[in-house]
């Protein structure tokens, strides 16, 4: 009787617990939705922000994600590719990994300071460069972490059979041990883009905002997640629809880069 | 032993794993028999896989390991090498071009079939289409799969049943023409049928190349092989043909583990 009542408590309160989880999630969402979409215009997506829109904004925060990524997954593929490859219990390597789970977990605005002391305070302003380093340095670690992790799902079975046929080790890794693993990697790829798309305080006062079109790095950049966070803080209604506007297109945006990495996930198994 | 008859010897032969303090192989003696087929039987641990992948030195993947005697090689052309001593990543390439490996799960590559095959002849620098294509066919027909795969060249290798896989890592180790194929337990992983289509298979194989092959199954062993060796918790108890082995062996110990008493 006790362990039937007993049973029925947690599963209760579990139940609770997670209507209240989704409950906020989805209060979250159809607020987004409902101030979003009636704030969206076609000239939102026309215009830059000096007039009114987010065009220069959209193209600044992905030309700054874009590039990150291309200095990120490299490095972090690389590093990963050691780690596990090469590193094999070494004190360097355990290191590595432990200082790489510590950086994922660096609040981000840690991050930006510390690129605000390395690349604007001495080159005299923000700058676009200096906001894409700020987001690469947050991917690193999570590249790290995915390549590692996917390599490590790679039997090692296959690295011998590849070896017993005459291959040298780095062909190995290269033509069949990251091939075998692409998937995991190209997931854990999109979704850390995903995750930096929408960060705001590594950019704050790295690449800081601009409300014009440009495509200069080496002045203040256009980026999405700083300027709602700009426009919210002003009292005139038409900024704060446009920030509501860019929130809800963020959104999406992140949703659906998540929805194609889980995707590619379940398609491959 | 009349030595132009060995493809490979093991002398005094010692083995011990990184960070371990006692050999997990002492002092093994063993030859192994041109095109012929030497079963290496023993309970678990005894260091049957532990020898086997030693005769490639796939262990060297994994630093720290510890060899002792001499392993030799005997080259098509009557010279001898002792694969102990290499230290160079060419000649180690080179060594598992002539003595190649087969596991016990099927390993394939996750690419086309034909690139499976042609893997190992672009490692050893052949470049030429038509000359792989041929090379890809005759192994595949050596391997008794070309019927399946003939009109699937281009189609990833993970579609294919266990059984076919195992017999495209066969295709894929035979067609770089190695001296020895060392087997690891190559039908553990299979049903019946594909255990009894690649038993067939290494029967055949053995016009071409020497054939090592350790196994848990006794039924196996007698059925394929010409030699047996009998390993026990390091040593090499007892190695003869297989018919003495199996009907008369002379250590009570191999009677046992063969009758099923232990192991």
């Amino acid at each position: 009787m006790n362990r039937l009542l007993l049973n029925k408590i947690i599963l209760i309160l579990s139940t609770l617990s997670a209507v209240i989880g989704i409950g906020f999630l989805f209060w979250i969402l159809a607020t987004l939705s409902y101030k979003g979409i009636t704030s969206i215009h076609w000239s939102t997506f026309t215009h830059d922000l000096v007039e009114g829109g987010i065009r220069n904004l959209l193209v600044g925060q992905f030309t700054m994600a874009v590039l990150a990524s291309a200095l990120a997954v490299p490095v972090g593929m690389m590093a990963g590719i050691y780690l596990r490859e090469y590193g094999h219990g070494s004190k360097l390597a355990s290191i590595i990994r432990n200082l790489s789970d510590v950086m994922m977990s660096a609040p981000s605005i840690v991050i930006g300071v510390f690129v605000f002391a390395l690349l604007v305070d001495p080159f005299g302003g923000y700058n676009g460069y200096a906001g894409i380093v700020a987001l690469s340095i947050m991917m690193i670690p999570i590249i790290i972490s995915t390549t590692d992790n996917m390599l490590a799902l790679v039997p090692k079975e296959l690295r011998e059979a590849g070896i017993a046929l005459g291959g040298s080790k780095h062909k190995i890794i290269l033509q069949i041990v990251v091939k075998a693993a692409k998937v995991g990697i190209t997931t854990g790829v999109l979704l850390s883009f995903a995750r930096i798309i929408g960060e705001t305080a590594p950019l704050l006062f790295t690449s800081a905002n601009n409300q014009f079109f440009t495509m200069d790095l080496t002045g203040q950049f256009p980026s999405l997640t700083v300027s709602i966070y700009n426009l919210a803080t002003y009292p005139d209604e038409a900024s704060r629809e446009l920030a509501w506007a860019a929130s809800f297109i963020l959104t999406m945006i992140v949703l659906c880069i998540n929805l194609i990495g889980r995707y590619a996930i379940r398609n491959k198994k | 032993m009349a030595k132009e008859n060995l493809v490979m010897e093991i002398k005094d032969f010692s083995f011990t794993y990184a960070g371990a303090e006692k050999p997990s192989l002492k002092k093994i003696n063993l030859p192994i028999e041109e095109n012929k087929i030497t079963a290496m039987i023993g309970p678990s641990g005894c260091g049957k896989s532990t020898l086997l992948r030693a005769m490639n030195r796939i262990h060297d993947l994994y630093p720290g390991n510890k060899y002792e005697g001499k392993i030799n090689l005997y080259k098509a052309d009557g010279s001898k090498q002792n694969i102990l001593d290499i230290k160079k990543e060419n000649d180690f390439i080179k060594l598992r071009q002539e003595v190649g490996m087969i596991f016990q799960k099927p390993t394939p590559f996750p690419m086309s079939i034909f690139d499976n095959v042609a893997y190992g002849l672009r490692l050893s620098g052949i470049k030429n289409k038509t000359e792989l294509q041929g090379l890809v066919e005759k192994a595949l027909k050596g391997a008794a799969i070309w019927d399946e795969t003939k009109d699937r060249l281009n189609e990833s290798a993970l579609g294919m049943s266990g059984g076919q896989q195992q017999r495209l890592c066969i295709a894929r180790a035979v067609a770089l023409k190695p001296r020895v194929l060392l087997f690891d337990e190559p039908t553990s992983a299979l049903d019946p049928i594909s255990t009894g289509a690649i038993e067939e298979l290494i029967a055949e194989l053995k016009e071409e190349v020497s054939v090592v092959i350790v196994t848990h199954n006794m039924q196996q062993a007698s059925r394929l092989s010409d030699y047996t060796a009998f390993m026990y918790l390091g040593d090499l108890a007892e190695y003869d043909k297989t018919e003495k082995i199996f009907l008369n062996p002379t250590q009570k110990l191999t009677e046992d583990y063969i009758t099923g008493r232990f192991g």
